[in-house]
């Protein structure tokens, strides 16, 4: 029975590189995906093309795909990415330009556009998916993109795409199109593309599934963190995946593991909304079959939603924060005091925020005083405030109030730290999906070698 | 006992809505989890961190309960002020719930 053999090089832009490459070695796979795009993450990807029109892809693509290029090109291993982020044109030619400095044979690099919406949005009286006016944005608008689903994808890698980049596409799209592609499922199965769904989601945050951001000594025990494995997802035609790993390399899979991925950033698991499909995850079995396989099957879906989602990226407000640190004897009074001279200043000084917040680390900043009521006296704590302005010198005028504390607060304070800078933030919209126009572009890498 | 003693659990964050998913180690551990982790009993719980209702989604089939905390998360990772801007702690948090021992079959 045909199976296909899924890598997941990276959960976030900022990931580890070396499993990647280790599954492109040894993974014996046909794709290998990288999911890059955090929610705000394209929004200053926005701001850097703006300054630099060949700017604004992931900035770890560069290392990545000198990293896994020449594996996955020797072993016919196709790459799917959503590192273009807010330019997959100047992605796609980088990752050329990189082939062709490694001698590689031809690759075909697909660029996949259309998700951004920005002229669509600036041309119309659209509101956000709270009912209020876009255009109240004015120029703190930095960006707009639709999540785009499986069906450009596909096309790229019927067109015989070695490398498809895109840049907002929903997360599990980047494992459903291979899935559709190799195993001709119809755009309407709903059922095969609500398991694909759950294929994807489950392999999106790589190390989540493979034991990491899992161990809990004494609970939950996972051996070899440091050269933690990703995961790979062995796919039956029907949409049911066995997860597994390189064999030797760090990390556990398990039920358990399978479990928090599964319900991760998921909220009614019975509709759970993407471009493709709204999926239903509530009726889902997960069964150990030996060590590190675990078969995960039972999602079903029902249609596709009729609007696609759109992300806004917009500069909100800006955040000051300064830290400092106390300890030994009397380290926490003294934090204390050290907060209510800051706030003190403030005041006094009339510096504008519309939000303040004023922390102690080690004891209050993480869940507030009532979760920490069972305390008992650190040895050292770390003050902590942060406030939200309208402009960056306000911003900074909180973080210089914890600095001075220096030469005007109490005893013994220590490391201060201080930033000031402008927030990015996103805000939602729907579009119907006639208004989004999606294409490809083709970029060959012309050096074929023999 | 603690909650954690018999489960774990994850949490996620889209915008400003805190999901904590709950896992039960036994699946035989399930029904103490449907007994006493009520959408009410969570949102006491969190009732300094959470501005907004809390839902409860239940999974048999693999033993776990999903939470969804509405306004958890200070405007969301975007703009709040916290220092784990995700919320990816409170999954410890919720960790700290009280289940009563008679009960543990």
């Amino acid at each position: 029975m045909k199976q296909v053999r899924i890598g997941s090089g990276a959960g976030y832009s900022g990931d580890r590189i070396e499993p990647a490459v280790e599954l492109a070695e040894r993974g014996e796979l046909d794709y290998l995906i990288f999911e890059c795009l955090a929610e705000r993450t394209i929004a200053i990807a926005q701001r850097a093309k703006m300054k630099d029109p060949e700017a604004g892809y992931d900035p770890l693509l560069v290392d990545r795909m000198r990293a896994v290029l020449r594996p996955c090109s020797e072993k016919g291993i196709r790459i799917i990415t959503n590192m273009g982020a807010a330019n997959p044109l100047a992605a796609a030619a980088k990752v050329r330009e990189i082939a062709q400095s490694m001698n590689l044979r031809k690759l075909r690099i697909a660029a996949v556009l259309g998700d951004d919406v920005l002229g669509i949005l600036q041309t119309g009286d659209y509101t956000d998916d709270t009912g209020l006016p876009l255009n109240r944005l004015g120029n703190r608008l930095l960006s707009a993109n639709a999540y785009l689903g499986a069906q450009a994808l596909v096309e790229a890698l019927a067109q015989g795409a070695d490398i498809v980049i895109t840049g907002r596409a929903a997360d599990p799209s980047l494992v459903i199109a291979p899935l559709i592609h190799e195993f001709g499922w119809a755009m309407d199965d709903w059922h095969r593309l609500g398991q694909g769904t759950l294929v994807g989601h489950l392999l999106e945050c790589a190390g989540q599934i493979t034991g990491g951001y899992f161990a809990d000594p004494g609970y939950k025990d996972v051996a070899g963190l440091a050269r933690l494995g990703f995961p790979i997802g062995e796919v039956s035609e029907d949409g049911t995946v066995v997860i597994t790993k390189v064999q030797g390399s760090g990390g556990q899979v398990t039920a358990a593991t399978c479990k928090e991925q599964m319900l991760y950033e998921i909220h009614d698991p019975a509709a759970y909304f993407t471009p493709d499909v709204v999926a239903d995850f509530s009726a889902v079995e997960i069964v150990e079959l030996a060590p590190d396989r675990v078969r995960v099957s039972g999602a079903t879906g029902r249609p596709r939603p009729e609007t696609l989602k759109v992300s806004i990226g917009y500069i909100d407000s800006y955040i000051g924060e300064g830290q400092m640190s106390y300890a030994g004897p009397g380290a926490l009074v003294r934090a204390r005091l050290a907060l209510d001279i800051v706030a003190e200043r403030l005041k006094m000084t009339a510096v504008q925020a519309s939000e303040l917040r004023y922390d102690i680390l080690g004891v209050n900043a993480m869940h507030g005083d009532a979760l920490a009521a069972s305390h008992s006296e650190p040895y050292e704590v770390r003050i902590r405030v942060a406030g939200r302005t309208d402009n960056l010198r306000e911003a900074e005028r909180i973080a210089n109030e914890v600095e001075s504390l220096y030469t005007c607060g109490p005893a013994g304070g220590g490391g201060a730290t201080k930033s000031a800078k402008d927030i990015v933030a996103v805000l939602s919209t729907f579009l119907p999906r006639s208004e989004i126009k999606t294409s490809i572009q083709f970029e060959e890498s012309r050096h074929a070698v023999t | 006992m603690l909650l954690r003693d018999i489960a774990h659990s994850r949490a996620g964050d889209k915008g400003n809505i805190s999901n904590i998913s709950v896992i039960a180690y036994d699946p035989k551990d399930y029904p103490l989890l449907e007994k006493y982790l009520t959408a009410e009993r969570v949102k006491e719980h969190f009732s300094q961190i959470v501005q907004g209702q809390v839902r409860r989604y239940a999974l048999p089939t693999i033993g776990a309960l999903n939470f969804v905390l509405e306004q958890a998360l200070t405007g969301g990772v975007t703009r709040s002020l916290a220092l784990d801007a995700h919320g990816k702690s409170l999954s410890s948090a919720m960790l700290s719930l009280d289940i009563p021992d008679a009960d543990k079959g």
